[in-house]
């Protein structure tokens, strides 16, 4: 850091960087306030920003006439299902791609990532007549089977992305010293892929825990994670903005926390190491 | 050296892979070729028949599609515009030295994490509602007429919520590349005398074109489809002036339960997102060799 900074500079940037931030922020902020005014307050004009009597009533009327926890299963279960079972497709794939590659490993990789660029609508019919005939309309498998699909691509391109940088002379030295392939794997693999593997995991858990195309197409209200349980609150009858407000803080408030710890690693992944 | 076995092991580590999206690749989009050529309603089971084309033809002019299409171009990029417009100088006011960064940096990035459906709901009611939303208190208070977003401006609206959630990608992507940007080639270039203006231009605009290139790419991709934010505002209307491509084609297959058409529709995207898709793979291809 030889450039010179002058006092005024970081006085000007910092005041406009947190200006920015709390406006983009803002409307999350809001949110949050509303969920803890009452129906009435949180319809006034003009709002009240911090001195309105503070209620925690609005989460449990949530989760009384709704069963939010329902809800918020559905989406652990789908959301985590889906990443781990994609995980465990993805890992031994990924593995001999970035390990023993082929001629062809580059046109597969091309040609997996092609698969993500299909839009939904394009095979929603399909789908859901599958589904309809299969019973699997507005289940948990089925969401969690479709969500796993959609997102394999992604899982197996970070984990090579991930595991192409783990050096190969560390492989090349466990195999003089005899160590077989399932050895190579877990005890030397493993311990170097453990960042990327959390990240990967991470990220598709986020993508999968917000994902509002399928699941708002394919549940209805048994197997409706939180994105379709919020879609609820969308009919003109039903708009209480208070509650409203509640359920979406619950709803994203563990995606937030998950998706800050891992930001850093959010760049790379979302663009396949196109950009580092 | 990879042995025989092990190139063996390999292909077989691979195949459940493969095999599952080669089956999710080609089942459902042979099957939406197929209804894509039958008269098709869930309404009127059992009276299917062989069209041709004319499931293509029907879709294809009727005004919907080209409404559809039109507001999916225009949806796509105004939060282009919007997101890389607004993305690069908060970028660049964030690559500053700024007291706080990381917490700043935990709320620009914020939005991104928000269900979909979250974010359309609070926008449309918290924010944009015509009497109680919060634009509407601050248009009165500045002795301004509120608008009503959803009634005269429906597709701004949308707009405007899809790159609240899209200015958090563009930001941090374009964040990433400007503190890659060589700090000596920076201060070589102070030395030499150039001006902010001319550093910004012939340094740091050059370097962002690959960034920006990739953010138009994967933003494109995504916003093609999106689909829940219409679905819980303003479920396609007023009319058609929120409808897009993907919408169309949801309402076809499961309002109207017409199968044939919404088939077809479905391929019809399925083109669009091809022809950009092959630029896409041809950009992150280059990148891999590297």
């Amino acid at each position: 850091m030889a450039r010179k900074v002058t006092g005024r500079h970081v006085v000007i940037s910092t005041v406009g960087a947190w200006l920015a931030g709390f406006v983009i922020f803002f409307p999350i902020l809001w949110m949050v306030l509303a969920s803890f005014k009452t129906e009435l307050e949180a319809f006034a004009t003009p709002p009240s920003f911090l001195f309105f009597h503070w209620t925690t009533e609005n989460y449990v009327t949530v989760q009384e006439r709704s069963d939010y926890l329902h809800h918020a299963l559905n989406s652990l279960i789908v959301a985590g299902g889906s990443t781990l079972i994609a995980m465990l497709i993805a890992i031994p794939a990924a593995w001999s791609m970035a390990f023993s590659p082929t001629k062809r490993t580059k046109d597969i990789l091309l040609w997996m990532l092609s698969t993500k660029m299909m839009p939904p609508v394009g095979v929603l019919v399909p789908i859901y007549l599958i589904y309809k005939n299969m019973g699997l309309l507005d289940t948990r498998t089925g969401l969690v089977f479709i969500l796993c699909l959609g997102n394999l691509p992604i899982v197996i391109w970070m984990l090579f992305t991930y595991f192409k940088e783990i050096p190969k002379d560390i492989l090349e030295a466990a195999r003089m010293d005899g160590a077989t392939i399932g050895r190579e794997l877990i005890y030397v693999l493993t311990p170097m892929a453990i960042p990327g593997l959390a990240s990967t995991l991470l990220l598709n858990l986020i993508l999968a825990w917000n994902e509002a195309f399928w699941t708002l197409n394919l549940s209805t209200l048994e197997a409706a994670p939180l994105t379709t349980f919020i879609a609820s609150y969308s009919s003109p009858e039903g708009l209480f903005w208070a509650r409203l407000s509640a359920a979406s803080t619950l709803a994203i408030a563990p995606i937030l926390i998950i998706g800050w710890f891992s930001q850093k690693q959010l760049v790379r992944g979302l663009t396949f190491g196109a950009v580092k | 050296m990879a042995t025989r076995q092990t190139q063996l092991l390999a292909r077989a580590l691979m195949s459940p892979a493969v095999i599952l999206l080669f089956i999710w690749m080609i089942v459902p989009l042979a099957l939406t070729i197929y209804f894509s050529t039958l008269h098709y309603s869930l309404l009127d089971p059992g009276s299917e028949s062989f069209v041709g084309l004319e499931n293509f033809e029907y879709f294809l002019t009727d005004p919907a599609f080209l409404a559809s299409l039109q507001n999916t171009l225009v949806l796509v990029g105004s939060v282009l515009l919007l997101t890389i417009g607004l993305g690069i100088p908060l970028a660049i006011l964030l690559d500053q030295p700024v007291i706080g960064r990381n917490f700043i940096r935990l709320m620009v990035i914020a939005p991104f994490f928000v269900m979909p459906t979250v974010s359309a709901l609070v926008w449309k009611n918290l924010l944009m509602h015509p009497v109680s939303g919060l634009f509407a208190w601050i248009a009165t208070s500045l002795g301004l007429t509120p608008i009503d977003w959803f009634t005269d401006a429906p597709l701004l609206a949308v707009i405007f919520i899809v790159a609240w959630q899209w200015l958090p990608f563009a930001t941090l992507i374009l964040l990433t590349a400007l503190q890659s940007l060589d700090e000596e080639q920076k201060e070589a270039a102070e030395m030499d005398g150039a001006s902010a203006l001319s550093r910004f231009i012939y340094l740091t605009v050059p370097h962002l074109a690959r960034p920006i290139t990739v953010v138009i790419l994967i933003e494109t991709i995504f916003l093609l489809t999106v689909f829940a934010e219409i679905f819980v505002t303003t479920g396609g209307g007023p009319g058609l002036q929120t409808t897009n491509i993907a919408f169309l084609v949801y309402s076809q297959a499961l309002i109207q339960f017409d199968v044939g058409t919404a088939s077809a529709g479905g391929l019809v995207a399925v083109v669009i997102a091809n022809i950009v898709a092959f630029f896409l793979v041809r950009i992150v291809g280059r990148n891999l060799e590297a």
